[in-house]
């Protein structure tokens, strides 16, 4: 009998997660990764965890689920930290959590860098107020806006940022760069050109072709819209620098060594393709990766037991009950398990202690519940058996793809947060999270009923 | 019937793939469809196993045979002679389409304006480059306006090219505002061709022609935005068609076998079972006990679920849309995974 996939021999490094936000030198977080994976989630448990081991701290959620942000104080948005109730904060420390506002956040910034008539031609511009709703991209851009102007006060120990839900972890990098190619791109000159004829002598050939363009895009746009844009881009205009130079500020900030990234993915092919590719991204953008946070991950107390194992007694228990539904007494029994461990098929690392100072109990002991009768509990033990056999095919098909990635980067730190049953959509579950976060366990450790580690099931073959 | 049919839903929750299922599933014999991405991701070339798509419609698969028939013939067909199989009749073609926002801008230009050179100094400017990725709005213009020309497209008899087009669309979080391509641009160009265009597309996505799909999982988030989904999508007037809960799980455990778990009382029984079905001695410490509290672990999990996915099923249902149910296919899908999904949506009637 062979106990495929159940080899441990994938060893990536553990992510200490505990260790990396006790750091006083760790200033931010910024949790990424491919869409629906559990940034938000991670985001919040961690700032939790961090506030209530002694730090102050902000978490900056992206659309967060409405009753965790419900849960947390913050579904209103107001654009501000708000302190989160019912977190301990017996060590010192706190928790304040926002979510962003693009919108907000824009007018914000056109606010706070133009002359009030200025920022109101830009606030009523219809071009800007399509623009600041969210053209792909805003959502990234101002995230980093605000993530700048978090850091920028100096309020917090330590910043979480969540990243917005989107189809490729890249795009929070990339989306501010776009930006930014247009804000310094030739075309922001030609839509600007009408201000500027008669510029310099060395523009003459240019603004020739320039008033060409503008003729085409008039046709094109229709004049009014044209006009919005030039209004809109001479208003921004002397804006344009600003945002520029704090992007570059903010980009800097992400490179800087206070800053940890750590990348989310689900244990599925596609998340750690995309988590793959963002390890990779970092890296050549110079940003500092902390580790992996493998979320979702399915564990089992009964790892010893094969799916096929439990497929075929599965199967065993449902003929006998067609044949005449009947157990067997207790010598067959023995019988049996000293076959298991004559082949070993039953990996017994797990509980053999147990095993040795129960055997002199009487065997009379387990029955202090009514037992229903054989055949359903024979009908019951199958289901139980089938849905173990689901349960490690998914535990066999998850370690193939987390296998896969390490052996990719094994230089990453890798922790692994087993699936809750339920969604994460409060305080307790999020510090439920937090634990399975610095626990660091592999997939081979699972936390049973009790919240006890069962020992480690790696197997040595057989 | 609808005609173009546009596939939405939370991120993740399998729209490629549904969209991608639904365009074989009404590839039924005779007919053609066209399944078109709008996103600039090759998810269609991925799932089908082929090589990008190029900006060209092309054919690159066959619709499943009706049930009864034979399974599937060659999945991917080269272009070239209809394939003639049961009965004599033409098997139903899907073609793909990945629309790409730049070339649709650029072969726009050049059929109204003649834009030949003066597109490319526009690109080289950088202009092309705003008015498709940054200028809000005029993206989705370009790409519903190239989806909804292939459902009004029509060959020389006056027949329609395609029977049917599929879209995978961006997700529910940014589908009303894509498709509404009218008010967004309403309020930016007042006249022109731009604003020409916009109304055209409006009158077909706001058409019984259209229907929009939400795809979902039994989970709370994805559930919620197909909630608020629907609700900004009917305010817009663009008409919802069903809801698909795609990887559902059968229930292996039935309600009688939850109780007795919930009632605890199952174990001695079930440690005798599983020890008569040979995995250890049911006593005390034996190695089938040492199995109970893990298996009855899992299968309180299990039960959890399947409360929730209940609620959240409920949930669903009183949206009051018709709704299709695909199963999580245990290894991923691949071609054959797809017809299979194809061919359940066909068994659960027209959608
Ligand atoms: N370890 C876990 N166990 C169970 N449920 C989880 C776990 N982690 C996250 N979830 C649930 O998964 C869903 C998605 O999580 P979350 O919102 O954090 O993802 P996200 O990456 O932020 O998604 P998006 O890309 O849409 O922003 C939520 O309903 C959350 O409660
Ligand atoms: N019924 C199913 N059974 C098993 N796996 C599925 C099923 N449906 C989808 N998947 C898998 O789930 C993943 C996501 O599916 P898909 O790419 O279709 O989603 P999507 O909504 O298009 O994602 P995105 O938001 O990234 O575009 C893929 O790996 C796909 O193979
Ligand atoms: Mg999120
Ligand atoms: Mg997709």
């Amino acid at each position: 009998m062979t106990s495929d996939d159940m080899t441990l021999d994938a060893s990536a490094p553990r992510l200490e997660v505990d260790a990396l936000i006790d750091d006083p030198r760790t200033r931010i977080v910024v949790c990424c990764g491919s869409g629906g994976v559990g940034k938000t989630t991670t985001a919040a448990a961690l700032g939790v965890r961090a506030a209530e081991r002694g730090r102050k701290v902000v978490v900056l959620t992206i659309d967060p689920a409405r009753r965790l942000a419900q849960s947390m104080g913050i579904s209103e948005l107001d654009n501000v930290p708000r302190r989160v109730k019912d977190v301990d904060e017996a060590a010192g420390g706190e928790l304040h959590a926002m979510m962003l506002d693009m919108k907000r956040t824009f007018d914000e910034i056109v606010e706070g860098h133009a002359d009030a008539d200025r920022a109101r031609a830009i606030l009523e511009n219809p071009f800007y107020q399509s623009l600041s709703a969210g053209f792909a991209g805003t959502q990234e851009y101002m995230a980093m806006e605000k993530l700048g102007q978090l850091r920028a006060s100096d309020e917090w120990d330590l910043i979480i940022v969540d990243t917005p839900p989107s189809r490729s972890a890249l795009d929070f990098l990339d989306a501010p760069k776009r930006l930014g190619s247009f804000l310094d791109g030739k075309f922001i000159r030609v839509l600007m050109a009408p201000a500027k004829v008669g510029g310099r002598a060395g523009m003459k050939f240019l603004n020739v072709g320039m008033s060409m363009m503008t003729g085409t895009l008039s046709k094109l746009m229709g004049g009014q819209l044209l006009r919005d844009v030039q209004t809109f881009v001479a208003a921004m205009d002397t804006m344009f620098g600003g945002f520029r130079t704090r992007a570059d500020a903010t980009y800097r900030l992400l490179q800087a060594p206070g800053t940890a990234f750590l990348v989310v993915a689900a244990p599925e092919r596609d998340a750690l393709r995309e988590a793959a590719y963002f390890v990779e991204r970092l890296a050549a953008e110079q940003m500092p990766l902390a580790g992996l946070v493998l979320n979702r991950v399915h564990g089992s107390g009964a790892a010893q037991l094969s799916a096929e194992r439990a497929l075929a007694a599965a199967e065993a228990l449902t003929d006998g009950l067609s044949e005449d539904g009947a157990a067997d007494g207790d010598a067959g029994t023995d019988r049996a398990e000293n076959n298991l461990e004559a082949t070993g098929i039953v990996d017994l690392d797990g509980g053999n202690a147990g095993a040795g100072t129960a055997g002199g109990l009487s065997p009379a002991a387990a029955a202090e519940h009514p037992a229903p009768t054989s055949a359903s509990a024979a009908q019951l033990a199958a289901g139980l058996l089938r849905l173990h056999a689901e349960r490690m095919q998914v535990l066999a098909r998850e370690r193939r793809t987390r296998d896969r990635f390490t052996a990719l980067h094994p230089e990453v730190p890798v922790t692994e947060v087993g699936a809750l049953p339920g969604d994460v959509h409060d305080l307790t579950g999020l510090r439920e999270i937090g634990d399975r976060l610095a626990l660091n366990g592999t997939s081979a450790d699972d936390t049973d009923t009790d919240g006890t580690l069962t020992g480690d099931h790696s197997d040595s073959g057989s | 019937m609808s005609r173009l049919h546009v596939v939405s839903g939370k991120g993740g929750t399998g729209k490629t793939t549904v969209a991608a299922a639904l365009a074989l599933a009404l590839a039924t014999e005779g007919r053609r469809t066209l399944l078109v991405e709008v996103e600039g991701r090759q998810g269609i070339a991925q799932l089908f196993e082929t090589e990008a798509l190029p900006y060209e419609e092309r054919k690159i698969a066959v619709g499943p045979a009706s049930e009864g028939a034979s399974r599937w013939g060659s999945s991917r067909t080269e272009s070239g002679g209809d394939p003639l199989r049961g009965g004599g009749r033409r098997a139903g073609e899907v073609y793909a389409l990945a629309i790409d926002a730049e070339r649709a801008l650029l072969d726009y230009l050049q059929m109204f304006y003649k834009l030949g050179s003066a597109g490319r100094a526009l690109k080289k400017l950088g202009a092309i480059d705003f008015a498709t990725t940054i200028a809000p709005g005029l993206r989705d213009v370009l790409l519903t306006g190239k989806a909804c020309e292939a459902v009004r497209r029509k060959d020389k008899n006056g027949r329609f090219v395609y029977d049917a087009v599929v879209m995978d669309a961006p997700p529910t979080g940014r589908i009303t505002r894509f498709l509404n391509v009218n008010d967004e641009v309403a309020g930016l160009a007042k006249i022109g061709p731009i604003h020409n265009q916009a109304q055209a597309v409006m009158r077909v996505l706001k058409s019984p022609e259209t229907a929009v799909h939400l795809v979902t999982l039994l989970e709370e988030m994805p559930v919620q935005e197909t909630a608020d989904g629907v609700a900004e999508l009917r305010a817009a007037g663009i008409p919802v068609g069903g809801i698909v809960i795609n990887m559902t799980r059968p229930a292996l455990l039935d309600n009688g076998d939850l109780d007795v778990i919930a009632a605890r009382g199952a174990r001695s029984g079930v440690a005798k079972a599983l020890s008569q079905a040979g995995l250890g001695g049911a006593r005390r410490g034996g190695l089938a006990d040492r199995l109970i509290d893990p298996l009855l672990e899992q299968a309180r999990e299990h039960a959890e679920r399947v409360e929730l996915e209940r609620a959240e099923h409920a949930e669903l249902t009183s949206i009051g849309l018709p709704t299709y149910e695909l199963e999580l296919l245990p290894e991923g899908v691949d071609l054959a995974g797809l017809y299979q999904l194809a061919r359940d949506l066909r068994k659960q009637g027209p959608i």
